[in-house]
């Protein structure tokens, strides 16, 4: 047999069926659904008499719109138009008996925190949900990708996606990682490497001893921006710290059934002699603690350079370079570290989980933020939320002066009422610093959850090692 | 949906890169359970005011480019967020074929989903149609899909690529849905042979 990559391997297991002009149709073994972008899938279901073809591998949470702060159970919280967007999801996941999450349910979360937590996610399935970072379960060994709404439809309807294939591209982290240096480090750096438009037509597999030390938390945060980096895909292969995380979660399988997945989880992985159509190799040593500068998520430099100017570019990115200085307020040449801010977000699908906030917990115990900071923390799901106020972490939040929220995708892309205003100035633990990301000319700075924390205490961009 | 084999313009251009979903329609306007009527709020931050006044800099507030057909972009175009509502707002305003070097995935796929014509060519000939563009509205570009070419104002023919499903399904209006529908046999197979190789799922 000819050698295969793990993305091969979990494709030829999912063809349903090839058309002569090698247009396939991949089965889907998890399509995952939130408010904003199904309304339109299921209203078309309906106008053509259409069911759900598989509602048990179909898992419905609303996360984009609903409010975090802690009066959100009253509905006068939420505007008009998303109390409709999140109704029309209850009615929905209700009418055509999906397994749903709503809003007042403990494991309500952001979507891609949910699916692995609930052992929804596993080793080899394809997963796909109408949104990007759907790449995050790619760290459990799975396809998965995000989808448009019509794609939505699509799989609801036949639970299948009409796909070519993707092109293999492999991305090596060797060795150690430094102290201070986290998962988002190497996926920003990555990004910074191949551009936002590197990944273009290919699936990555992320692999390599810094990748392999990480744990799942860490995984997921990888794989989560691959899409950041253009790839319709990021994928880890499944290994031993997979396998604990997924055991005795609800929807994973038990007994019999564990031990057959198991031994099929096993071969997951990509032949030695897999051929690449690219490689990217870093060393794990070479890698910093990260800041974004810019409005795309490749520009990005170590916490210790300087703001760039438009003329170390080429091409069309030296007029991109000038207007992201314009729209950042920036100026060429200042220090990362001395740039000023105004608000610290801690969340998202990127960065919402437990070990997350421990990270950041760390820096601020017995800290304060700065005076005038606007800090938040948003857990991804409410058992996150729950797990960190058991820890303590909760309580180091408060004290430190951070508001401590209920779960949701909030500041990430601002949807509900957690937005910056123009000009405010913000170190986000997300995935985004494109411009009006998070509410009309606010200025997002993208970095690891400890860094965050580090902005949070001096109330600039900071070298989060200062403070180790 | 919308067929597309034809199309004489008016092509505005746009010659930013990474031209992100967040800029064509922001998140606001993602808060709608239809698919219509997101034309107006196209490239919303980038046309309007604070005062939602327009912006007569924006090339698509331009007199000469108010009934653009076609938009000329720089690479990576529609890169980020997966939302449909972004070629919902391009073809609800008007525009149903958009050319630039380089596209982003998901928005790739979705314009075809919407009757919207994407075209990567290299960047030498994106510069020669982004000039075109800027002649304004005296200058119309054609597009036919059947022979895959793009003709400048000026008589210019480049030829582009597309995938032969994907041409025919937008050449001829078709729902995917209903094609996959006709493989419910395959599916059906796929499905009873997954349940005994891998019954957990």
């Amino acid at each position: 047999m000819s050698p295969k990559t793990l993305y091969d391997k979990i494709w030829d297991a999912h063809l349903a069926h090839e058309a002569e002009d090698g247009t396939c149709l991949l089965y889907i073994d998890r399509h995952l659904v939130h408010e904003v972008t199904s309304p339109q899938a299921f209203e078309g279901l309906r106008m053509t008499n259409r069911t759900v073809r598989a509602p048990d591998k179909t898992i419905a949470v609303p996360d984009h719109n609903v409010p975090t702060t802690l009066d959100r159970a009253n509905a006068a919280t939420m505007t008009e138009d998303s109390r409709i967007q999140v109704e029309a999801l209850d009615k929905n996941a209700k009418d055509f008996g999906i397994h749903y999450y709503p809003v007042s349910d403990v494991r309500q979360g952001i979507v891609h925190i949910v699916g692995p937590e609930q052992g929804w996610t596993l080793p080899g399935m394809t997963v796909v949900c109408g949104d990007s970072h759907t790449a995050t379960h790619g760290a459990f060994g799975a396809l998965a990708h995000g989808i448009g709404t019509s794609e939505v439809e699509h799989v609801l309807a036949t639970q299948t996606l009409i796909q070519k294939k993707s092109k293999n591209m492999k991305v090596e982290i060797t060795g150690k990682l430094r102290p201070g240096v986290t998962a988002k480090d190497i996926t920003l750096s990555v990004i910074g490497v191949t551009g936002t438009a590197g990944g273009t037509g290919y699936v990555i597999e992320y692999c390599g001893e810094a990748i392999r030390d990480l744990s799942m938390e860490g995984r997921m945060t990888v794989c989560n921006m691959a899409i950041e980096g253009g790839a319709r895909a990021g994928l880890i292969a499944p290994d031993e710290k997979t396998f604990e995380y997924c055991k005795g979660r609800p929807h994973a399988p038990k007994g019999a059934q564990w031990e057959a997945a198991m031994d099929w989880w096993k071969t997951l992985y990509s032949d030695d002699d897999a051929v690449w159509d690219q490689v990217i190799t870093l060393k794990g040593e070479d890698i910093a603690p990260v800041v974004t500068w810019g409005t795309s998520p490749e520009d990005v430099l170590p916490i210790t350079a300087n703001v760039p100017a438009p003329s170390d570019f080429k091409g069309g990115k030296v007029e991109a370079a000038q207007r992201s200085l314009d729209y950042m307020g920036l100026t060429a040449g200042t220090p990362l570290a001395d740039v000023e801010i105004d608000t610290v977000f801690i969340g998202s699908c990127t960065n919402g989980r437990i070990e997350d906030l421990r990270a950041a917990a760390e820096i601020l115990k017995g800290k304060k933020k700065k005076d005038g900071i606007r800090a938040m923390v948003v857990p991804g799901s409410g058992l996150v939320r729950a797990q960190a106020e058991e820890e303590g972490l909760a309580e180091i939040f408060i004290d430190a002066g951070f508001e401590w929220r209920l779960a949701g995708c909030s500041m990430c892309l601002a949807m509900n009422p957690d937005q910056l205003s123009p000009g405010e100035r913000c170190a986000a633990t997300s995935n985004r610093n494109f411009e009006g990301r998070q509410g009309r000319g606010g200025r997002t700075h993208l970095m690891s959850p400890a860094m965050a924390a580090a902005a949070a205490i001096t109330g600039k961009l900071t070298d989060v090692r200062e403070m180790m | 949906m919308n067929k597309f084999d034809k199309l004489t313009g008016i092509a505005a251009p746009l010659p930013l890169i990474n031209i992100d979903t967040d800029m064509i329609i922001p998140k606001q306007f993602l808060k709608t359970i239809k698919r219509s009527g997101l034309g107006v709020n196209l490239f919303d931050e980038m046309r309007y005011d604070d005062d939602r006044n327009e912006i007569p800099d924006f090339v698509l507030n331009k007199p000469q480019y108010r009934d653009a057909q076609i938009l000329v972009a720089g690479d990576n175009f529609g890169c980020g967020s997966s939302r449909e509502h972004a070629p919902w707002a391009i073809a609800d305003f008007g525009i149903t074929c958009i050319i630039a070097p380089s596209y982003a995935d998901i928005f790739y796929n979705n314009c075809f989903k919407n009757g919207i014509l994407p075209i990567a060519l290299p960047q030498e000939q994106i510069d020669v149609l982004m000039k075109d563009a800027e002649k304004g509205a005296n200058a119309r570009m054609s597009i036919d899909l059947e022979a895959q070419t793009v003709t400048t104002s000026d008589g210019e023919v480049f030829s582009f690529e597309v995938d032969s499903f994907k041409k025919h399904c937008l050449m001829n209006g078709l729902d995917d849905i209903g094609l996959t529908m006709e493989k419910a046999a395959a599916i059906d197979s796929f499905e009873a042979a997954a349940a005994q190789s891998r019954p957990w799922v």
